[in-house]
């Protein structure tokens, strides 16, 4: 029994059927800026689903609206039973965050507690585990992604890649259902890309439910299930993989993996296509 | 026995060598140098019985001197504990969602951080009365407790500031981090945020102890007998020219002497945080 496999316990018939997690017509603008018009996803549990697209199409944004970090002005957002977009108290969205895992892109662990306390803190304070209980899934969960040496260094004194891996592995010591990938890889050294991939690889050979952001086109295309193809707040083709990555129905998805696949297997996502929009841009002394 | 003697060199071996060095370190020390020549200064003329006299007579004031320093430090340690209580909170204030408490916020912390420590003494002498009167009983309010009421003002105001900053240098992402693992607002703000802000808030905080300590000088002007009321009395006693510079030396020596080794804990601290 290890922290990760609690999820594979009794999947009720239904949820087999119904998707965990579905977005229906979500609508998100920032002042006047509308991030999303109008997304609809669906993810199965077990299923691996990545979105992919030029950088500020709105897909991180979708993540966090999952998670409830931010609230759509339009639409429903379901993760099983819970109508995400109608969770109004702090308990309620906490219920939510118990559930659900998040990897942000600049690992954002806490720098003042060592690995072993980062991977500890939620458990016991949040869920209400035992140390001694919290502690053993945590040592479990470093030797996991292969870190196990380093359970009493601080944050800083890890690589990029190593404070990644630590950061996946706090989000699964709570033993979530889904865990979402906020752009995991675009923040390491090429080099680092590699090691944190191969964790996400066994999380999703494992069943773990995933859904990826991320600009790493042959890792979606390797892992995924479905792949959404998000441009400028909307999707414009999702599908199986073999579809969006061998027979693309729409000429946009096209050209975005040619670019995207074309320039090799650089880390690098591909630059912003559209022109820079001076109006939203802000300056700082 | 014979062998114990051919053991017993290589083990003591290490020891001599270590101590050597220890003691090679500390004769660098220019500290120690310092003490040890003031040391053989005092020997030599206690031995020849050639002490000067203002040395002599210092050396009679010393004690009232120390007596008069703790007055100082009684002042600066009460202060700066009411100080950071108040600062606290205002802190919180100057983070309030209500713009109105915010602004009130900001012009206290505004009006005491730009005032000078003198006036703001002055102040508090001349605002409180010196006794207290409830119904029929008196208490008094003697002027040290008004010192560090006027101490106590700039204190919180700075540490008002120094806690405003330390919470907003933590990134909101250490928020949303916390948020997404399924953290409560109040135990985020207790488990992440406040701790880290208590490391970054330490070294100001000591340096504010620092100066409001070198502050407390100015508790004499208000009739506080603290360490230069002292000296001035004893200036005024002895009517020296020699025996008065002698004295003022003695009272850099002791301010320095306190205040310097917290200005170099404030630096190491600086130091092992930049690491991390």
């Amino acid at each position: 029994m290890n922290a990760t496999d609690s999820f594979f316990s009794t999947p009720a018939a239904k949820d087999i059927e119904a998707p965990l997690v579905q977005l229906k017509d979500v609508h998100l603008s920032f002042g006047d800026n509308q991030v999303l018009k109008g997304i609809n996803v669906e993810v199965r549990r077990g299923q691996a689903v990545s979105i992919i697209g030029p950088s500020g199409s709105g897909k991180s944004t979708i993540l966090r609206c999952i998670t409830g970090l931010l609230r759509p002005q339009a639409g429903e957002i379901s993760v099983g039973d819970t109508r995400v977009d109608t969770l109004r108290t702090e308990a309620e969205l906490i219920a939510l965050r118990k559930r659900v895992g998040f990897v942000f892109q600049q690992y954002n662990l806490f720098p003042h507690l060592t690995v072993l306390q980062n991977l500890v803190i939620a458990p016991t304070r949040v869920v209400g585990r035992s140390r001694a209980v919290a502690e053993r899934d945590a040592r479990a969960l470093l030797e996991k992604v292969r870190l196990a040496h380093k359970a009493d260094a601080y944050p800083g004194e890890l690589s990029g890649g190593q404070q990644q891996r630590v950061a996946i592995a706090r989000a699964l010591a709570m033993q979530p259902e889904l865990i979402l990938f906020d752009e995991v890889t675009s923040a390491l050294d090429p080099e680092t890309v590699g090691e944190v991939l191969t964790v996400i690889r066994d999380l999703v050979k494992e069943g773990m439910t995933c859904v990826l952001v991320t600009h790493e086109m042959r890792f979606a295309e390797e892992i995924s299930d479905q792949v959404y193809f998000t441009e400028a707040g909307s999707i414009v083709e999702h599908g199986p993989v073999a579809q969006i990555f061998g027979a693309p129905r729409s000429e946009r998805t096209r050209q975005f993996l040619q670019r995207a696949l074309g320039e090799g297997q650089r880390a690098r996502p591909a630059p912003p296509t559209e022109a820079l929009r001076f109006n939203q841009l802000r300056f700082a002394l | 026995m014979a062998n114990d003697a051919t053991l017993s060199p290589p083990a003591a071996l290490p020891l001599p060598r270590g101590a050597f060095a220890q003691a090679a370190r500390h004769a660098r020390n220019p500290w120690l140098i310092a003490g040890l020549a003031l040391f053989a200064l005092l020997a030599f003329w206690s031995a020849t019985g050639t002490t000067p006299v203002a040395v002599a007579l210092l050396g009679k004031w010393l004690p009232s001197l120390l007596r008069g320093l703790l007055v100082n430090i009684e002042i600066s340690v009460l202060a700066v504990a009411l100080g950071t209580v108040v600062g606290l909170v205002i802190g919180a204030l100057l983070l309030s969602p209500s713009a109105i408490v915010r602004r009130l916020a900001r012009v206290y912390v505004q009006a005491f951080r730009n005032a000078p420590v003198l006036v703001l003494i002055y102040f508090t002498t001349y605002v409180f009365p010196f006794e207290v009167h409830v119904v029929q009983w008196s208490f008094p309010f003697p002027d040290w407790v008004k010192v560090v009421l006027g101490l106590a003002l700039p204190t919180s105001a700075n540490v008002a500031e120094i806690f405003r900053g330390a919470i907003q240098s933590i990134p909101s992402a250490q928020w949303e981090a916390a948020q997404s693992l399924a953290f409560k607002r109040s135990e985020i703000f207790r488990l992440i945020v406040l701790p880290q802000c208590l490391r970054r808030m330490l070294p100001p905080w000591m340096n504010l102890y620092a100066s409001i300590t070198m502050s407390t000088s100015l508790a004499s002007l208000v009739g506080v007998h603290d360490v230069v009321d002292m000296a001035q009395i004893a200036s005024n006693t002895v009517v020296r020219t020699d025996f008065t510079i002698l004295v003022y030396f003695t009272l850099l020596a002791l301010f320095f002497a306190y205040c310097y080794p917290i200005a170099r804990a404030t630096r190491a601290l600086e130091r092992r945080h930049e690491r991390h």
